[in-house]
């Protein structure tokens, strides 16, 4: 049977001995490494900022009720209908209902990850409405029908010698190895949806609660696009996207765009506060936000980890990680991978099925030490993982220590015990690392060490 | 009982327990990002290091910043670039400045600060408007859905030129949120962007190509 866990190191096993993705992972990441620490050494002073986001985050998170009355208060006074949906069905029902009762047929999509985690797009499909991606990466994995690979980076895993093969094949443009021929057939491609589309649907970076506004950074314009063409204009985002002040951004702006993609500042960052105002000439006529909970809510109520929901998305916890450097994106199977990942998705979807990840960590805290908003990431996995033991104790392991204990605290069945150890360790050699060795996880990369001849406290009575 | 009052019901039970403040830092010492320009990265006071730093940055956002020394120079070199660019339908906004701009042009003028076709404004080949401000610190163009004629002007066309004045220079981008709240506040426009030079995208092996949506060029004139 196939469980998360299984799938997961199935997966892992593949992938990091793929040396095709391993090029791949370490020529993008390289040259985000070089340019992010650059960004963050103009800085005055990286440090004191960071802390400063942390206190910020803290501040939204820790009054959310309070944050976010300002904001749907402020966001409707300009005629916006805010809707609540409490989990990920809610949310698709909530717009597919939109899309229905205005009869759109087609939405044009910019990145949301908060889209992904719900499954909006299967819904919109299943609901006869057509759903095009207008992100470059996003483009590219939906053309794939898969899943993206990392929060910021969607694409980061195909050369474009693949990408190419994809457009001739879905798209039947020419055959190209140039990335600025490929991203002008998809901008061709995607110039005629913007305008056509009954629908834009985008996510949110930052909700600001003191203006009524939610934030969007992007590069390629896509979003600007999705927000300025169509008649109507949905915005899905988490409750915990919340920012109190709108100076706010002044900090937060260009740390995402820092540790997000080492760029001073996104190439655009978009407030977006109502449908067209009185005195306007374009935007949507209609502008609709669905904020949603999806079990945040649940990781709110653990005050321990509730730092969790400062998290920004900005990637910068993957692109250090080296287990994530390792397994890749898709190993995860969660909307959120990486140590981010790790730490929410047992929150979002159940703790059982998903402390695996938990401990596919080397615990090094190079997540920590990366994060902008100071999210105690490391600490986390070992919370997941004591709090997973607590919830199901491990029956078989606890025996184990058990009888560790027992041998190491009478001396006549430590003797015994490496007694039978000498006796059957040849023995062992004969099958180690073979399907039949019940020690196969250790055994079939390592070696086990050779029970001495002799004891140490044997050793120490007869030395010279 | 609604989803709203659920979920803020759920909220408030979940904050009755405290959490660790951030960094084991005590209350007294908080830290608000209103305080930001003492950590971003350093802007010089005068004017000239400012339009400096804003000109580097331009450079390296691959934009084109052409600081004018009177506003007579806009005219022929307007007419340089749509010469080279063979232009032939322009879409701006009413403003004393892009009045000066189309002036310069003769050309069939789209304006977008009324009801207009979204076909013919894809039909342009360059964007003229003005802006709120400019930032030295990141090389932005600070716009509004009011100031630079609506929401899809400055991003539809090939290309965005965008004409300033010398006091429109801002140093940095607390001075850039401030100034939107004093000039706006309460009645914000609709749509409000930092535009920090031309669209851009890294997807296919992280290696940059402009033009990925919105404009392939960005020209800053400033006089």
């Amino acid at each position: 049977m196939t469980t998360p866990a299984s799938q997961f190191s199935d997966q892992a096993n593949l992938v990091s001995r793929d040396l095709r993705h391993r090029r791949l992972i370490q020529t993008a990441l390289g040259k985000y490494e070089i340019v992010r620490d650059q960004r963050k050494a103009a800085f005055q002073d990286w440090s004191a900022a960071r802390q400063a986001a942390a206190e910020t985050k803290y501040d939204a998170i820790n009054h959310l009720d309070k944050y976010l009355e300002e904001f749907v208060s402020k966001i409707e006074a300009r005629g916006t209908k805010v809707h609540w949906a409490g989990n990920a069905a809610t949310a698709r029902e909530i717009i597919t209902g939109i899309l229905q009762s205005r009869n759109a047929r087609s939405v044009i999509k910019s990145k949301t990850m908060t889209a992904e985690e719900i499954h909006l797009t299967e819904a919109l499909e299943s609901a006869g409405v057509r759903v095009v991606e207008s992100d470059l990466g996003e483009f590219i994995v939906q053309l794939r029908r898969e899943a993206p690979y990392h929060l910021v980076f969607p694409a980061m895993h195909l050369t474009r010698g693949e990408i190419s093969d994809l457009f001739t094949r879905e798209l039947h443009s020419a055959a190209t190895d140039s990335p600025e021929e490929l991203t002008m057939i998809a901008r061709r491609e995607l110039r005629k949806q913007y305008l056509a589309a009954d629908a834009g649907i985008t996510g949110a970076n930052f909700a600001i609660a003191e203006t009524g506004m939610i934030a969007i950074t992007e590069n390629e314009g896509n979003a600007r696009l999705t927000a300025a063409m169509p008649k109507l204009m949905i915005s899905l985002v988490g409750i915990e996207k919340i920012l109190p002040r709108l100076e706010d951004l002044a900090l937060f702006l260009p740390m995402l765009a820092t540790t997000g993609a080492g760029q001073a500042l996104t190439g655009y960052n978009s407030l977006y506060g109502g449908p067209r105002q009185p005195g306007e000439s374009d935007g949507p006529e209609e502008f609709h936000v669905v904020l949603l909970d999806n079990r945040r809510t649940e990781l709110l109520a653990d005050a321990e980890q509730r730092d969790a929901l400062h998290c920004i998305r900005c990637g910068a916890c993957l692109n250090v990680c080296p287990v994530f450097r390792n397994v890749g994106g898709h190993t995860y199977g969660t909307t959120y991978s990486g140590p981010i990942g790790s730490v929410i998705t047992p929150h979002l979807r159940g703790l059982q099925d998903w402390k695996h990840l938990s401990s596919a960590s080397t615990l090094c805290g190079a997540c920590t030490e990366a994060c902008p908003v100071k999210i105690d990431l490391h600490h986390h996995l070992l919370q997941n993982r004591r709090n997973a033991a607590h919830q199901k104790p491990r029956r078989l392991e606890r025996l184990g220590w058990k009888i560790f204990g027992a041998i190491v605290n009478h001396p006549w069945l430590y003797a015994l015990a490496r007694f039978f150890a000498l006796v059957t360790q040849p023995l062992h050699a004969l099958f180690a690392g073979s399907r039949l060795d019940p020690a196969r996880g250790w055994t079939q990369s390592r070696d086990l060490p050779p029970v001495p001849r002799q004891s140490f406290k044997n050793w120490w009575r007869h030395r010279e | 009982m609604s989803d709203r009052e659920k979920i803020l019901g759920r909220i408030r039970e979940a904050l009755a327990v405290p959490a660790p403040r951030p960094g084991h830092a005590p209350e007294t010492s908080a830290r608000l990002a209103s305080e930001a320009r003492r950590w971003l990265p350093a802007v010089g006071e005068s004017f000239e290091e400012q339009i400096a730093l804003f000109r580097a940055n331009a450079a390296d956002l691959k934009a084109d910043f052409q600081l004018l020394t009177s506003q007579i120079e806009l005219a022929p070199r307007l007419r340089q670039l749509a010469q080279a660019e063979g232009w032939k339908r322009v879409a701006s906004h009413r403003g004393e400045l892009t009045q000066l701009g189309c002036d310069a042009l003769n050309l069939p003028v789209l304006f977008t600060d009324q009801a207009y076709d979204p076909l013919a404004l894809e039909t342009c080949d360059v964007g003229i408007t003005e802006c709120d401000a400019l930032i030295a610190q990141t090389g932005s163009v600070l716009v509004t859905g009011r100031s630079a004629g609506g929401r899809a002007a400055s991003v539809l066309p090939p290309h965005h030129v965008v004409l300033a004045r010398r006091d429109q220079l801002l140093p940095d981008l607390p001075a850039a949120f401030d100034l939107v709240k004093r000039k706006y506040s309460p009645g914000y426009p609709s749509f409000i962007s930092l535009i920090t030079g031309p669209s851009r995208t890294g997807d296919i092996e992280r290696i940059l190509v402009l033009g990925a949506h919105g404009p392939k060029k960005l020209t800053v004139f400033c006089f």
